[in-house]
């Protein structure tokens, strides 16, 4: 509607700029008043909570945990420099990645797969992907720590095999398999659209040109899914980080990871300025990266 | 040029693929086989076989606490799906098809509730619940009380997000000499977009309503910072059952609502074929 | 754009400034608005013995007490469906799943409970935050049943806030038969390198609870589950850490760890008595005695005791139901039920008459006087509850 409205206003630019001024400005102010409803929706409820979050990360902890908004101070972000807190962040980041790039790996050619059926196949697989994600998230993970415990079927399988006893649980192995198993969904997702809306004429002539196979899918077919990629990697990199069933569900001892330590600052440390500074850079950091990611990869999954 | 005949030069990849797709089907339904067949478990143990029973069943069909907070998630995800597919439509038919002033600083806000982390998310509503229900109180002399309304107000602020990213990638993926031409054709700009632009983008629509309500369902962290009295939903519900003794329950519970989605899933398969047959048959006719 | 960022930015602050106004104070604490805007716990309701005002909305740890289907399998009176009887009201029950959840609960604001079921040692905390409301003593006269032993314990010495509820012991649950005959009923079964030697990867389980955690180190070092020194904390801490870094410990776990010993998972487990007997019990069966291959036992140097209490938070809006609820739970019939359903210690003298002999003979359950000397109630440090909850996350790093 905008290209449309913008050809005939260019057209009608040569006779009569002020028609063609009032007219962008109706163009404009139907796409604010149609935007109005969500956005003033998330300026209510989301920016002004977090705005008062972000008051809080200046204040300071009482005695007993309460908020006192009064003596403003920096304290939590400088506490954010700690040891212990980096050692958090680079462990949350490290399997966050590994996560991302292991979901990466096993859907896209899962994707392609599917994608490159017939189109009453496709649907049918991409139905029974998700179905078992209509399962309570909860659940299914919970059923990972049967699954891979002491005495669960994995064990007895490996067993049988004659591998022995590996210590799966309570590891980071295990909060790694919970969190592929959760996140799958989310990068076979934008991967599949992308790659069924690809134009195969394309593929095949680049099958002409390359006599290679692999090829013509480097040149071609991947660039063209890159829009699924970025989104997948995005919509799967960023709970990952922030993630906090699986580290409390699957993790052992000393996994700790940043979702269940922000979760300790407001509980049972009850330190919300410091769990409210954290969470703030966290955001900041999330926010510019997804930006640049964008900026590079293209929009539009 | 038919996928199908892009793909059959390469034989041996295609097989390749294909038992690579196995494994990951395999995986996926790996947990929920166990779910589903330690749900039949005569024993209390969440993890050894007793016997086959049906006992939990019957058990989750008489535990009011669980069935009411059945009902409440169901309410709750119902509606906040329903709001915030209207709202993140209209957000994402406007983000993509207009140009006006703040559309950048909106596209950032749009993004944010998706990055921040679930805890902080949860942590934002609850202090901001509480400070508003004082201000009323204070205004209005009766104070409001934490309930299924908060709950559904927190959840429309992720979901909104999620839709209108689904609906926006729809969007940017279809051909505007369409919209163009219907443009063309009817009169009404409410026309065209009734006519065409809505049912190209229904695929988009329904997959971002399907999302907001899978994560509505899901939802286990901001649901219990701001649920009230008699506000439990199911995953807060089950997180309090994990967290103090598990029983088979729980596997029952999920197969119930295994079971469900399923139906609906398919049940809406079904309705789509029938239309599309119906559809088919109309053509045919009028081609005649 | 920018007018409007500065706009939202001064109501965030109004509104963060608004929580509480007591008259041009510099500092504001955010959230202890009551409805009477002070922070000074409500005064006594006006109540009479039996009055009620409305319904219940009662705020639990989950399986608690006994309801529903639950308690006829355990064949337990439903204690919730026998209130609504007696007194014409329906009860709704909430759970919270730490008393951290709880606190900010309640510190947030949130209104709605008539009676809430907090630990020891977060009543003195909420007391203080002002969040409780005084109970009317003559309400509940039941009162008169309780064990002395409980009644004006440190948290709450003048009795004004709480009335116990359950109480219980902090131990180790084991498995006999992974063990050697004569291992040490000490905390060095976790905290000793040499004891026993050749305990496999992550077989122990600790709760995910600071106090108790270090409480038990502390204990296991010769010191107070209370103690105020640093060094000593930090020696704890220390023990913890080292303990960790031997790979024995499997996780953190405050709520499944019963499960975990009898599903194999683990054959040490650092928990709460009456969750242990709970699983027992349920594991046994006609032709299983699960007693015979797992146990409890309170450590040699001593450990936690603790009681759950009930108070009514200084919003409630049904305090006279809530003071009729408490006095029911004290009565000596109730009260046994109680203890018959979830196997924790009553404080209630008089119930002792109806609690079944297998749980009173119980010494893990109801230990002898020597044991219950060496027993400490986990106290409110004031700021120093701050240390204990850091060196712990450093200790986990």
């Amino acid at each position: 509607m905008a290209r449309r409205g913008k050809a005939a206003l260019e057209e009608a630019a040569v006779v009569t700029p002020d028609l063609e001024r009032s007219a962008t400005k109706a163009e404009s102010r139907r796409g604010f008043l149609m935007a109005l409803p969500g956005y003033a929706y998330l300026i209510i409820f989301f920016a002004v909570p977090m705005l008062i979050i972000f008051v809080y990360s200046f204040g300071t902890r009482s005695a007993t945990g309460k908020t006192i908004l009064g003596n403003w101070n920096l304290e939590s972000y400088r506490r954010l420099f700690d040891d212990l807190v980096l050692g958090i962040i680079w462990r949350s980041l490290w399997l966050a990645l590994a996560t991302t790039v292991i979901c990466l790996l096993v859907s896209y050619p899962f994707a392609y797969y599917i994608a490159t059926r017939g189109p009453r196949l496709r649907g049918l697989l991409m139905v029974l992907v998700m179905i078992p994600f209509w399962t309570n998230f909860l659940v299914r993970t919970y059923a990972w720590r049967l699954i891979l415990g002491r005495s669960g079927p994995l064990a007895a399988v490996l067993g049988f095999i004659g591998v022995g006893e590996p210590r799966l649980l309570f590891t980071n192995s295990a909060i790694l398999i919970g969190l592929v198993y959760g996140h799958l969904p989310f990068m076979v997702l934008p991967l599949y659209a992308s790659i069924e809306r690809l134009d195969w004429s394309l593929v095949e002539a680049a099958r002409d040109l390359y006599a290679n196979g692999w090829k013509a899918f480097g040149k071609v077919t991947l660039p063209l899914s890159m829009p699924g990629v970025v989104g997948g990697t995005i919509l799967t990199f960023i709970p990952c980080f922030g993630a906090y069933i699986e580290p409390e569900l699957l993790g052992g001892a000393q996994t700790m990871m940043l979702g269940s330590f922000i979760e300790n600052q407001y509980y049972a440390v009850s330190d919300w300025p410091f769990g409210s500074a954290l969470s703030f850079v966290i955001m900041a950091l999330m926010l510019v990266g997804t930006i640049v990611y964008f900026r590079k990869g293209g929009r539009s999954a | 040029m038919t996928v199908q005949s892009a793909i059959r030069r390469r034989g041996p990849l295609e097989r390749v693929l294909a038992a690579h797709s196995w494994v990951v089907y395999l995986f996926f339904y790996a947990p929920i086989i166990v779910l589903i067949v330690f749900s039949f478990n005569d024993g209390r143990q969440v993890s050894i076989w007793q016997g086959a029973s049906l006992r939990w069943y019957r058990q989750m069909l008489e535990d009011q606490a669980l069935l009411s907070a059945l009902r409440n998630s169901l309410i709750v995800a119902v509606l906040s799906t329903l709001v915030s597919t209207v709202l993140g439509t209209a957000t994402a038919l406007a983000m993509e098809r207009f140009r006006f002033r703040t559309q950048r600083v909106y596209d950032g806000l749009l993004y944010l509730p998706i990055i921040v982390p679930e805890v902080t998310l949860a942590a934002m509503m609850l202090v901001f619940f509480i400070q508003a229900f004082d201000i009323i109180g204070r205004i209005t002399g009766s104070t409001p009380n934490l309930s299924l309304t908060t709950i559904i107000l927190s959840h429309i602020c992720f979901n909104i997000s999620f839709v209108t990213v689904v609906v926006r990638a729809r969007l940017a993926g279809l051909d505007p000499n369409l919209e163009e031409a219907a443009a063309d054709l009817y009169a009404s700009r409410w026309k065209a977009f009734r006519r065409v632009t809505l049912p190209l983008i229904m695929p988009g629509v329904l997959g971002g309503a399907l999302l907001a309500l899978t994560m509505s369902l899901d939802d286990v962290v901001t649901t219990s910072f701001v649920s009230g009295p008699g506000s439990t939903t199911l995953p807060v519900y089950v997180f309090g059952l994990v967290k103090k003794g598990v029983t088979p329950v729980i596997n029952a519970v999920s197969v119930l609502m295994l079971l469900v989605s399923m139906t609906l899933v398919l049940g809406s398969l079904v309705v789509q074929q029938g239309g599309g047959a119906r559809k088919a048959r109309q053509r045919k006719k009028e081609a005649i | 754009m920018k007018r409007l960022t500065l706009i939202l930015a001064v109501i965030a602050l109004l509104a963060a400034a608004c929580g509480d106004d007591e008259g041009g104070t510099t500092t504001t604490e955010a959230g202890t608005t009551t409805t009477a805007g002070s922070t000074t716990s409500a005064g006594p309701a006006e109540c009479a013995l039996g009055e009620t005002d409305g319904d219940l909305v009662l705020y639990n740890w989950t399986q608690y007490i006994p309801t529903g289907p639950d308690a006829e399998e355990a064949g337990v009176t439903d204690l919730l469906a026998k209130f609504e009887e007696e007194f014409g009201v329906s009860v709704t029950q909430d759970y919270f799943t730490s008393n951290e959840e709880l606190r900010s609960k309640l510190q947030a604001g949130a209104t709605g409970y008539d009676v809430i079921v907090p630990s020891d040692y977060m009543v003195s905390m909420l007391i203080t935050d002002g969040l409780l409301m005084e109970l009317q003593m003559d309400a509940i006269p039941n009162f008169a049943n309780l064990d002395p032993e409980f009644i004006n314990p440190p948290f709450d010495p003048e009795h004004r806030y709480h009335m116990p509820y359950q109480w219980g012991t902090t131990g180790i649950g084991v498995a006999w038969n992974e063990l050697p005959e004569d291992f040490p009923t000490s905390w060095g079964l976790i905290f000793d390198p040499a004891n026993p030697a050749d305990l496999g990867r992550g077989q122990i389980t600790l709760l995910d609870d600071a106090r108790e955690v270090l409480g038990a180190a502390l204990r296991y070092l010769g010191y107070s589950v209370n103690s105020t020194s640093e060094t000593e904390i930090q020696a704890a801490a220390d023990l913890v850490k080292d303990t960790l870094n031997r790979g024995v410990v499997a996780t953190f776990d405050s709520d499944t760890f019963e499960n975990m010993l009898t599903s194999g998972e683990t054959i040490i487990a650092h928990g709460y008595s009456g969750d242990f007997f709970l699983e027992f019990d349920n594991l046994s069966t006609d032709d299983y005695d699960a007693w015979e291959d797992f146990g409890y036992f309170v450590p040699d140097e001593g450990g936690v005791l603790w009681v759950d209490t009930m108070a009514i938070p200084a919003n409630a809006p049904h305090p006279c139901t809530a003071h009729a609820f408490i006095n029911f739970l004290l009565d000596a019939e109730n009260g046994a039920e109680l203890t018959n359903y979830n196997w924790y210690g009553s404080p209630n003298a008089a119930a002792e008459e109806f609690i079944w002999p297998e749980i009173l003979e119980d010494p893990a359950i109801y230990p002898p006087p020597e044991v219950m000397e060496r027993l400490e109630f986990i106290a409110d440090l004031g700021e120093m509850n701050a240390l204990y909850e850091q060196v712990f996350t450093e200790a986990r790093g």
